[in-house]
């Protein structure tokens, strides 16, 4: 016989328990509707295996588990899985989560399934596994994966096994019941357990209010040297540690868990579970829940369908809604209110209590403490609850851990015994999250620091880099002057450049060379004036190489653009840039050549043609129209902004990557602001109406597109119809021909924007002819 | 020797004296150099127990600048996303009287939030991140690491278009916990005001 021991504290509120053992366990049925919430254990909630619309079998899984602590789900009976969504589940707070809901077809068709014949020639790691699979999660309340537990404690050697049938918590009598009916399941279950567990004693602990299920277990387990232990009644000796320290007298360390003292704890209810899971292979899909309380006409326990409604089982119970003042699920010391019957039945929903006013009457309103030490006389954990109270009101929260607040098991003992009437529970619950908050955001406020100085330092890192290699640069630079004066000393710097010029003439000098002299020369502010013939014959070489520069860019982009490539952007800006230069270079040699003898005859036809536009656009052609002027303008105005926006985020891609280039794109970005002013300033003074406001250049990105933004809108305020509708026209124009191009690559590539691409196109085009029509109309008015 | 100091006691005391001096003074200078703290101790304690948003609301360019301050004496109010638990623990480590928070209100926890589908991919906001809590690329859609973003504001404004916002942290069902109650205790019964009708009939 096995010693018991006490545990300090403990509280005897009324039992209550008698209500709802007058009739044995009833099936509950099968509802039209089960919601099954994904996650009903402890751990990562299950994931789904089957989807909307797939009719599933009794016991056939439909989450699997999502990691090693989690566990499966499976249908309770056999119907359609009409939705996978997020439903109101029993939880404290009164949130939703992810269910699975089926609904029920009646017929309660089984899956294929098979037990296993002798549990003890297959492997425990199998019999482990099959625990697993069949979802089993502690359902004496906390629902911790049963299978978790058992091959967790391999590594430490276990002595007692320690099967739960305590059911301390007033009203409910669901174990109790289990006992009674099921004792044979029961010790069937504790055997698989002791054969996977293989400890040195097995001990049932079962409180001394529970006559019948003592004398069904003990006739049960008659001769397989499990023991029965029945113990006083008291509240919570049902508690996991309470439990351990009253049958072997060892305390489960402060944090630790019951293996760290050799003993493995599992609830009676699970035990039967396992044995249906291993013998029968029936996962867990039902469980014996109490359903009482005095607002319940028939009080009893059900053998229910996970998934099952609470308010279908109320209905089953004669169940007077006006009566009840708050149905709680749980017990009245630990359980919390329910504020929707929808709620699902879940593993570890072991009752649901539907009490009157009379019988659990709201908390009279609190009052000061006291301080007559009632709570420390009944905490099991030998905590000062006072302590933690003051503590908890004044947010100590070191004070508060250094009183153990953490090995507080919520049993509400203090609160019941409190006269003051204080929920002191409360406090410690909320004081154990506002902890756990706090630990997280110190966590998180450390990462935060650790990312914010790896960001200074990288951004510190990079000034520096860029900082040394201007200086670099400068230094280079200072050395090649130095250099260059060395070199010439001998000479005149003049003369040098005459005579390298001069080399340059009779045509075999080498052009960088030819160049740089010209560079430095212009630099030394002693540039030699080039002779007539000098210039144009530098500026027909420069045009010759431009040109087949230019042509090999073509060729390179048409070919970039048949393969698809990612290059296409940068080709094009070469085309861009060559054809550019070689239009600058054209007109330098036109003027030159205009200014000597008119227009000189080139042998080359395209340049020819170039030199002719160039010649148009240089004003040579008759004198435009203030209206041609304007649109020509507004059109360059467009580009330009286009180039900006372009040089900006380039400047921006630089500015994060950190590239060096930024600095030269900084200067890009400023000079064709200043280009774009410019032109704005063109356009105000054409059209005097336009009133510009002068665009500040300022380095701020953001500053310069909101400037521009205003520019934008206050000269489209000053405009008149006419020249909106043109300028409207204008920039559709670019869109469209811009959407094709891009349909073009998109058709080439066959990308699936094609069709996008097409309709929007199509839509670009009406609008243009749209916008052209009105424009003709306008010009119709006006003349 | 001995002669000399018991026939002139002043001047063996002085000696005495200045010696001892001089061995102490020795030991005084080189524990300070051997056992030198680096930076500022309670400037780093204090930075503990900030809330690392790097919002810049108290006035300082970031937590550590305004650890530094209040270790140079400045008022420990200003932070809004620490509230009053952090003035609470300032106040606690620093010995001094807990103030009222010095803004209009604390700051609800929030995380920003990008529309991505109006994001113009400037990288703007990348480069007001403080703790690089952005991801993107030029003319690229951007998006927040949420888990990584403090919710510090800096990234609203330079949206050239208005395209991020912040969104308060909602709770889930990880994140749900049971508040205190209200606490009645300090007011006697029948001051309450749910007892107030019936005191008053
Ligand atoms: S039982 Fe209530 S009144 Fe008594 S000391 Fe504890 S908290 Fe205070
Ligand atoms: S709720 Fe916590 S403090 Fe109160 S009696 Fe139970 S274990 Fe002790
Ligand atoms: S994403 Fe925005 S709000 Fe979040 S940390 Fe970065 S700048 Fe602050
Ligand atoms: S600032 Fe706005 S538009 Fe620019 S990248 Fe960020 S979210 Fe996108």
């Amino acid at each position: 016989m096995i010693q018991i021991r006490d545990i300090h504290g403990g509280i005897h509120p009324p039992e209550n328990k008698l209500q709802s053992l007058g009739e044995p366990i009833r099936p509950a049925g099968i509802p039209a509707q089960l919601i099954l919430p994904l996650s009903q254990h402890i751990g990562a909630p299950a994931a789904p295996v089957v989807s909307v619309g797939d009719r599933v079998l009794k016991g056939q899984k439909i989450a699997e588990a999502k990691g090693f602590v989690s566990a499966p789900v499976h249908a309770p009976t056999s119907g359609t899985v009409v939705a996978i969504e997020p439903r109101v589940i029993p939880h404290p707070s009164g949130m939703s989560a992810p269910c699975i809901i089926i609904n029920s077809d009646g017929q309660d068709e089984w899956v294929n399934h098979q037990g296993i014949s002798d549990y003890t020639a297959v492997d425990k790691n199998t019999l482990i596994s099959t625990i697993r699979e069949a979802g089993i999660a502690g359902m004496g309340g906390a629902g911790f994966p049963s299978a978790v537990k058992l091959s967790g404690g391999q590594d430490k050697p276990i002595q007692t096994l320690i099967l739960n049938g305590t059911e301390c918590e007033p009203y409910i009598t669901a174990d109790d019941i289990l006992m009674r009916e099921r004792a044979g399941q029961i010790i069937a279950g504790a055997e698989i357990l002791r054969h996977l567990i293989e400890p040195q004693e097995t001990l049932i602990g079962i409180e001394d209010n529970k006559p019948e299920a003592i004398a069904a277990m003990r006739a049960a387990a008659e001769g397989t040297g499990i023991e029965i232990v029945s113990f006083p009644t008291k509240y919570p000796s049902g508690g996991e540690k309470q439990l351990i320290q009253i049958l072997t007298g060892k305390e489960v360390p402060s944090g630790g868990l019951p293996s760290d003292v050799g003993i493995v704890c599992q609830n009676i209810g699970t035990a039967q579970a396992i044995y249906r899971a291993v013998n029968h292979g029936e996962p867990l899909i039902s469980r014996v829940t109490t359903v009482t309380g005095n607002a319940c006409g028939s009080p009893r326990n059900y053998e229910v369908l996970l998934g099952t409604p609470v308010q279908y089982l109320l209905d089953q119970s004669a169940f007077n809604a006006s009566d009840c003042i708050r149905l709680i699920m749980g017990g009245p010391m630990m359980g919390y209110t329910l504020q929707d019957t929808a709620v699902p039945v879940v593993k570890t929903t072991n009752c649901i209590l539907a009490p009157t006013v009379e019988e659990l009457p709201p908390p009279p309103p609190a009052q000061a403490c006291i301080r007559c030490g009632m709570c420390a006389e009944v905490c099991p954990v030998s905590l000062l609850p006072q302590q933690m109270y003051w503590f908890s009101r004044a947010q100590e929260h070191d004070k508060l851990e250094e009183h153990n607040l953490f090995d507080c098991i919520e049993c509400g003992a203090c609160s019941y015994a409190c006269p003051s009437h204080i929920p002191l529970v409360q406090y410690y619950r909320a004081s154990k999250a506002e902890i756990r908050q706090a630990q997280q955001d110190k966590i998180k406020a450390e990462r935060s620091k650790e990312r914010f100085e790896a960001r200074q330092a990288r951004i510190e890192r990079e000034a520096a880099e860029k900082e040394a290699k201007r200086k670099a640069r400068l230094e280079a630079a200072k050395a090649r002057q130095a250099e260059a004066v060395k070199g010439d000393s001998k000479q005149d710097i003049i003369q040098a450049a005459i005579a390298r010029s001069q080399a340059k003439k009779s045509g075999d000098a080498d052009p960088a060379q030819a160049a740089i002299a010209r560079a430095q020369a212009a630099r030394n502010g002693t540039a030699v004036e080039e002779t007539r013939e000098e210039k144009q014959q530098r500026l027909e070489k420069l045009l010759a190489s431009t040109t087949k520069r230019l042509a090999a860019a073509q060729e390179k982009l048409a070919q970039a653009e048949g393969n698809n490539d990612d290059n296409i952007a940068a080709f094009r800006t070469a085309v861009e840039k060559t054809s550019a230069k070689l239009a600058a270079t054209q007109k330098e040699l036109d003027e030159l050549k205009s200014s000597t003898d008119g227009a000189a005859p080139t042998d080359d036809p395209a340049a020819a043609a170039i030199a002719r536009a160039q010649a148009k656009r240089s004003g040579q052609a008759p004198a435009e129209s203030e209206q041609e002027k304007t649109q020509r303008i507004t059109a360059q105005i467009a580009s330009t902004e286009k180039r900006l926006a372009a040089a900006q985020d380039k400047l921006a891609t630089a500015k994060a990557n950190g590239d060096d280039k930024a600095d030269a794109f900084a200067t890009a970005v400023t000079k064709t602001q200043e280009k774009l002013d410019a032109l704005r300033a063109e356009l105000a003074a054409i059209t005097p109406t336009t009133a510009t406001p002068a665009t500040p250049v300022e380095d701020d990105p953001a500053a310069q597109a909101i400037a521009r933004a205003m520019a934008a809108r206050a000269e489209s305020a000053g405009m008149s119809e006419r020249e909106k509708a043109e300028k409207n026209i204008a920039s559709l124009q670019a869109r469209v021909e811009k959407t094709a191009a891009k349909l073009r690559a998109a058709q080439e590539s066959g990308d699936d924007n094609a069709e996008i691409l097409a309709t929007s196109l199509d839509k670009m085009r009406d609008k243009l002819t749209a916008a052209e029509q009105a424009l003709a109309a306008l010009r119709e008015e006006e003349n | 020797m001995i002669e000399l100091i018991s026939q002139h006691p002043f001047a063996a005391a002085v000696l005495a004296l200045v010696s001892l001096g001089l061995v102490f003074g020795a030991l005084l200078g080189f524990a300070s150099v051997k056992f030198k703290t680096e930076g500022d101790p309670i400037a780093d304690q204090v930075e503990s127990l900030l809330p690392q948003t790097q919002c810049g609301q108290c006035g300082y360019p970031g937590c550590r600048p305004y650890a530094e301050a209040i270790a140079n004496g400045d008022d420990i109010n200003k932070c809004p996303p620490g509230g009053e638990a952090t003035i609470a623990a300032l106040a606690d480590l620093l010995g001094v009287e807990a103030k009222p928070l010095d803004a209009v209100e604390e700051s609800v926890p929030s995380v920003a939030y990008i529309r991505e589908d109006e994001c113009i991919g400037c990288t703007k906001c990348i480069q007001a991140c403080p703790v690089d809590a952005i991801l993107g690329s030029a003319k690229h859609m951007h998006t927040v690491i949420a888990s990584e973003c403090t919710g510090c504001d800096l990234c609203v404004e330079p949206c050239p278009v208005d395209c991020i916002e912040m969104r308060p942290i909602e709770t889930t069902l990880q994140t749900w916990h049971w508040d205190k109650p209200a606490a009645t205790e300090d007011i006697i019964a029948s001051d309450r005001p749910s007892a107030k009708p019936s005191a008053a009939a």
